[in-house]
């Protein structure tokens, strides 16, 4: 591999950026998109030739591309780690990168920050580039806030909304709560093994195992679990795990485009990335481990439902994001990484193809996000209605679909686990496929099917969306049918990431569902003999009848469970109890502090307290005020200068 | 008459600007134009000189270099004494790079008595400089207390209205700390027989010597930096404070607290300093988490970047001491130069970023005259480029990695986690709370709708400040994209610092 070109991958996003930013009034509208496409398409061709060549042989790129800093010995580089599992993840993110770029020429076209739009969708590329392509915690780290903080400027970027700049503070926070965990995680690394860079780190991953750590007095903890678990709050965050989910279907307030490339396909699944990249590390702590597998298999539940309930088309896409990440965060936590990343993949382009058919249905609808106003769409934007469709049936998992593969090995890897909390997380996975089902058909009928429930704003200016939006869908469409059949087998079973992933094999689950392999086809037909395809036709022909043929129904069952109805219309109240409970408690201690403390105790009766003391303070205050202390200032200056000086010409 | 050669480079970057500054006062007021261009060329070229320092320096040694010795008081054996080495470098050069935004941006802003005004600041700038690079302790004592006078008087001429409130109190803390500070050094003097700063860091002393200096010294430096609790007079100094004023005082004079605890506490009182340690550690741990919530309740928000300083001066202090406990829990010293050399980053990294915050308030202060948060609302929509700005450099504060202020706390955290396990919980949490206070002052004041009609009247940014901002912008994302060099000046200057403080003071037998 050509390190210049390596090194143009990102930086080529990066250079369009600063061009569409800094000078965007001066190329204009047409000049920023061009060159940002130009960016982002460049680099997906680099990544696309790059993974070509490590296919065919050519051994993973280790290298640094300069020194950002050395301290005690401690070198910390900026460096580029070019392996399989980092080119997969290039090409995933370019490619959707380089889709939503052209689709955000239609979507964004009315809108007075186009050219501010493009510069931060590159600039979030080049952010995402580097965090996968670092061979280092320092730039892992880089990468990972800067993301954050692209993710902040976007779901900002209607800045003068007030839910949008709530939802970016919040988002960003939310984020810095799992920053911190990762943080320590990453302190600890360099504290065992004194090395931030990957391979040193990952080489000392068996010794760390044996140590032990006292955090609470009398308690030794195994070192490789606490720095695990610290490392996995930061992928809690990032990935959106409960209970730090919160900030995700919040940042739904930025335009469309961006919740498809950040928060469904590239950015939050970055937590997944890093653990799959991590795995040297994670498969020495089963308790680590467990606790993945426990929190990943509670939010692809527990979102699920409330996927169930929303009517905003947006939000229930992001609340099965929330849910797949969680599916993808289960199979990390049962060791099979290669799954994870399997699913990440294929989710990164249907669930992008979902996020942008609701944009292009939202866009047609004159930015009307509520599916009680839909019905019937089919007839009016068909091209659409079958994108959608297809992203529907690869995201419940339908056989030879793309979703079904990585489903479905990620259910029978979950299957096989022995972990402590796998047979949870095997309820938990397979319940979802219900869920899933449910709810992703009932956003197709509300949205597509039935009669039409527009308003008269909406169906006066109805038009459907042109190619520039209708292109990327297909562009999307045809990896999210057909990506899980032909690869399957080689990245699961083929030994398709190599020395990138490590998996103990006393945990080695993925090698266990290869011995039933027997080809991609086979696979999807074997299916008809397991639970969850069943789930699945059931849970889309629940959503019909009750979406389609018996409304009245689901309003029945609403009322007669109204508190569960109630539970999941406040999503749990973690929301409340973040607001008013954590904000709330945060700001009146700040109050405390700072009146109390400062003010009552410091000042009050340290400072201003004894009797002698402010009597000084008053004659000091009536000698200031009449003048005298300026000109004592004066002459003092005038004095020591003279002084100096004197001494200073003297000799 | 004086003699300047090319080895009295220091003693140049002392008094060009001093003697500037006494030029401009006597350019006058009423030559206020001719005034501002010569301050403005005089702190430019004192920017310059540090060309010939930097380009000069050999950051291979932890000596002194550039050393200008020559007797001052006979009688007291106190000398003209100055060097540099890698420790005092980086904070000489960013004493001369701040001073010129400084002038820059009050040039049309100041209308009271500007020529005054520019030549305190060229005055102070001589003098702190000076403190810098003053190795006789009487020297960098004289230093030390004549750069307080001018920052009285630009906080008493040009401050705000509870102005006299603010300098008293900031006259009587400062104050109470360099008396002892004071009495320390006649202490060292009688014992050494002279005011060599080096000659106090070799001379042995009894625990209980020590333990009585390092407090006498702790009090005078917490002050400065300050260190809760000695902090309540600094977010008075600012508010009352000229944009100026707050910037160098943020930037610069916070920074000597900092200084002082690396050339005088540690290496003079080694042995106290391990016993104490665990005081100034608690105390930065409380700067971070408690003024980190208190930052958050603030609605004034120059109260609100005052407390940021204090808590992010916590990384100071806290890198600073850590040697001693890493020593203890790893059996080695290895990362207690990570926090020496973290707390360094974070000293020049701070003064760039709070002292860029310091100038984004004073461009909207001199707009709609208010420093109230709820005054303000939506300034994006009328103000996009300084939008920009306040993002990045709010963004900056919260310790985003490619910015500078990610570089020291960065690596203050790394080397806490080899302390203590807590420390690095406690320090992290400015993670979650700086991001709290500053994005949230982003929130409220920068996005949403116009918030009122005088808001909508605010103009955007004119060339002078973009330029101010964007050299500040520039420096900031130099140093957090490759802080490589910086470190590299300080490293032998820090390595012989911990080999300093490794080795016991107390006399044998």
């Amino acid at each position: 591999m050509n390190p210049q070109l390596l090194l143009a991958i990102p930086l080529l996003p990066l250079a369009a950026a600063i061009i569409a930013g800094l000078a965007g009034k001066l190329i204009g509208r047409t000049g920023a998109a061009l060159i940002t496409i130009a960016g982002v398409a460049a680099a997906c061709v680099l990544s696309v030739q790059v993974l070509w060549a490590l296919l065919h042989g050519a051994p993973p790129w280790n290298a640094p591309v300069y020194t950002w800093l050395v301290s005690d010995n401690v070198s910390m580089q900026v460096g580029f780690l070019v392996d399989r599992l980092t080119a997969l993840m290039m090409v995933v993110v370019t490619f959707v990168s380089l889709c939503v770029h052209v689709y955000t020429m239609g979507y964004m076209r009315d809108d007075p920050g186009y050219q501010r739009f493009f510069a931060y969708i590159s600039l979030f590329t080049f952010s995402m580039l580097m965090l996968v392509m670092a061979n280092n915690f320092m730039q892992l780290f880089f990468g990972w806030e800067a993301v954050g903080v692209v993710s902040y400027l976007l779901i900002g970027f209607w800045y003068t909304r007030p839910s949008a700049i709530f939802a970016n503070l919040k988002a960003f926070l939310v984020n810095r709560v799992g920053d911190f965990g990762f943080l320590l995680g990453i302190a600890g690394v360099l504290y065992y093994t004194g090395s931030l860079d990957y391979q040193t780190a990952f080489s000392w991953a068996p010794g760390i195992a044996a140590r032990t750590m006292t955090i609470l007095p009398g308690h030794a903890w195994s070192a490789m679990t606490v720095i695990c678990i610290c490392l996995f709050i930061g992928a809690m965050g990032k990935s959106a795990q409960v209970p730090l989910h919160v900030w995700l279907p919040d940042s739904m307030e930025g335009p469309t485009p961006i919740s498809a490339l950040i928060h469904a396909a590239t950015m939050v699944t970055a937590g997944i990335f890093m653990v799959a990249r991590m795995s040297p590390l994670f498969e020495y702590s089963d308790t680590a481990l467990s606790f993945v597998m426990v929190i990943g298999a509670t939010t692809a539940l527990f979102m699920g439902f409330l996927g169930i309930i929303n009517n905003d088309i947006k939000r229930v896409v992001a609340y099965s994001t929330l849910s797949q990440l969680g599916y993808m965060t289960v199979a990390l936590g049962v060791s099979a990484y290669s799954v994870a990343i399997f699913h990440l993949m294929t989710h990164a382009f249907f669930k992008a193809l979902l996020f942008l058919t609701a944009g292009a249905v939202i866009v047609a609808m004159h930015h009307e996000q509520d599916m009680r106003k839909m019905g019937g769409l089919r007839h009016r934007m068909p091209l659409t209605y079958w994108t959608s469709v297809i992203g529907a049936l690869a995201l419940i998992g339908t056989p030879f679909f793309s979703g079904f593969y990585s489903k479905d090995a990620l259910i029978e890897a979950v299957g096989e686990s022995h972990r402590y909390g796998a047979s949870y997380a095997y309820f938990c996975v397979v319940a979802g496929v219900f869920v899933t089902a449910f709810y992703t058909f009932r956003m197709i009928f509300m949205t597509f099917h039935g009669e039409e429930r527009l308003d008269h704003h909406a169906k006066e200016h109805f038009h459907d969306v042109g190619w520039d939006m209708k292109g990327p869908l297909v562009a999307l469409a045809i990896p999210s049918l057909l990506i899980g059949f032909f690869t399957i087998e080689p990245v699961l079973f083929n030994g398709y990431f190599g020395s990138a992933i490590r998996v103990l094999e006393r945990n080695d689950v993925v090698a266990e569902i290869g011995r039933e392999f027997h080809g991609a086809a086979n696979f999807a037909l074997h299916s008809v003999l397991s639970l969850p395809l069943y789930l699945a036709i059931a849970g889309v022909v629940s959503a019909w009848y009750l979406v389609l043929k018996r409304p009245a129904l689901a309003t029945s069952i609403q009322q007669r469970f109204s508190w569960l109805y109630r539970l999941l219309d406040n999503k749990y109240y973690f929301d409340w109890f973040n607001e008013n409970v954590l904000a709330r408690s945060s700001r009146a201690l700040g109050y405390g502090l700072w009146r109390g403390g400062d003010q009552a105790i410091i000042d009050g009766v340290l400072v201003n307290g004894s009797a002698g003391a402010v009597g000084w303070f008053a004659g000091v205050a009536r000698a200031l005020q009449s003048g005298f202390l300026y000109s004592y200032a004066f002459w003092m200056i005038v004095g020591l200068v003279m002084l100096l000086g004197w001494f200073l010409v003297r000799l | 008459m004086l003699k300047l050669n090319a080895l009295s480079l220091l003693s140049t970057l002392v008094w060009l600007p001093i003697g500037g500054g006494l030029l401009t006062l006597l350019i006058g007021d009423s030559r206020a134009q001719v005034a501002r261009w010569f301050a403005l060329l005089v702190s430019i070229a004192t920017l310059l000189l540090c060309v010939p320092l930097y380009q000069g320096f050999d950051h291979s040694t932890a000596v002194f270099q550039f050393i200008e010795r020559m007797p001052w008081i006979r009688q007291l054996h106190a000398e003209y004494y100055l060097g540099v080495d890698g420790i005092s470098l980086p904070l000489i050069v960013l004493t001369a790079f701040m001073t010129v935004p400084v002038l820059i941006a009050a040039w049309t802003v100041i209308e009271k008595r500007p020529a005054q005004y520019f030549a305190a600041f060229l005055i102070l700038e001589g003098l702190m400089i000076g403190v810098f690079c003053a190795m006789d302790s009487l020297l960098f004592y004289f230093f030390w207390e004549a750069m307080l006078i001018p920052m009285f008087l630009i906080i008493g001429i040009w401050g705000g209205p509870r102005r006299v409130y603010a300098t008293l109190k900031f006259f009587l803390y400062t104050f109470l700390g360099s008396v002892l500070m004071l009495v320390a050094l006649i202490y060292l003097y009688l014992k050494a027989g002279e005011y060599s700063i080096a000659g106090f860091q070799s001379l042995p002393l009894t625990l209980v010597e020590q333990r009585w200096i390092f407090l006498a010294f702790l009090v005078a430096f917490a002050v400065k930096v300050p260190m809760w609790p000695v902090h309540t007079w600094l977010p008075d100094a600012h508010v009352e404070a000229p944009t100026g004023g707050s910037v160098i005082l943020a930037a610069i004079m916070l920074k000597m607290g900092g200084y002082g605890l690396l050339r005088f506490s540690l290496p003079m009182t080694p042995d106290a300093s391990r016993e104490l340690d665990w005081l100034v550690i608690a105390l930065s741990l409380i700067a971070v988490v408690y003024i980190g919530f208190v930052a958050l309740a603030q609605t004034d928000m120059k109260k609100l970047i005052a407390y940021s300083s204090i808590a992010h001066m916590g990384f100071v202090t806290l890198g600073a001491f850590l040697a001693f406990d890493i020593m203890a829990n790893t059996g080695s010293t290895s990362g207690a130069v990570n926090g020496l050399d973290g707390a360094m980053v974070q000293m020049i990294s701070h003064g760039l970023i709070s002292g860029a915050l310091f100038l984004c308030i004073g461009v909207m202060y001199d707009r709609l005259h208010s420093r109230e948060i709820s005054a303000y609302g939506g300034v994006i929509n009328v103000m996009p480029k300084f939008a920009a700005f306040m993002v990045f450099f709010g963004l900056a504060n919260s310790g985003l990695p490619g910015t500078s202020g990610f570089v020291g706390e960065f690596l203050v955290i790394l080397a806490s986690f080899k302390a203590n396990f807590w420390y690095a919980f406690l320090a992290a949490t400015t993670l979650i709370l700086g991001a709290a206070y500053t994005l949230w002052l982003v929130k409220r004041v920068i996005f949403g709708p116009v918030a009122n009609d005088q808001v909508a009247k605010m103009s955007d940014l004119n060339g002078r400040e973009f330029l101010v901002l964007g050299v500040l912008a520039a420096a900031v994302l130099l140093i957090g994209i490759w802080p490589a060099p910086l470190v590299q000046t300080m490293e032998a200057s820090v390595r012989h610092l911990l080999e300093q403080i490794t080795v016991s003071k107390i006399p044998v037998g």
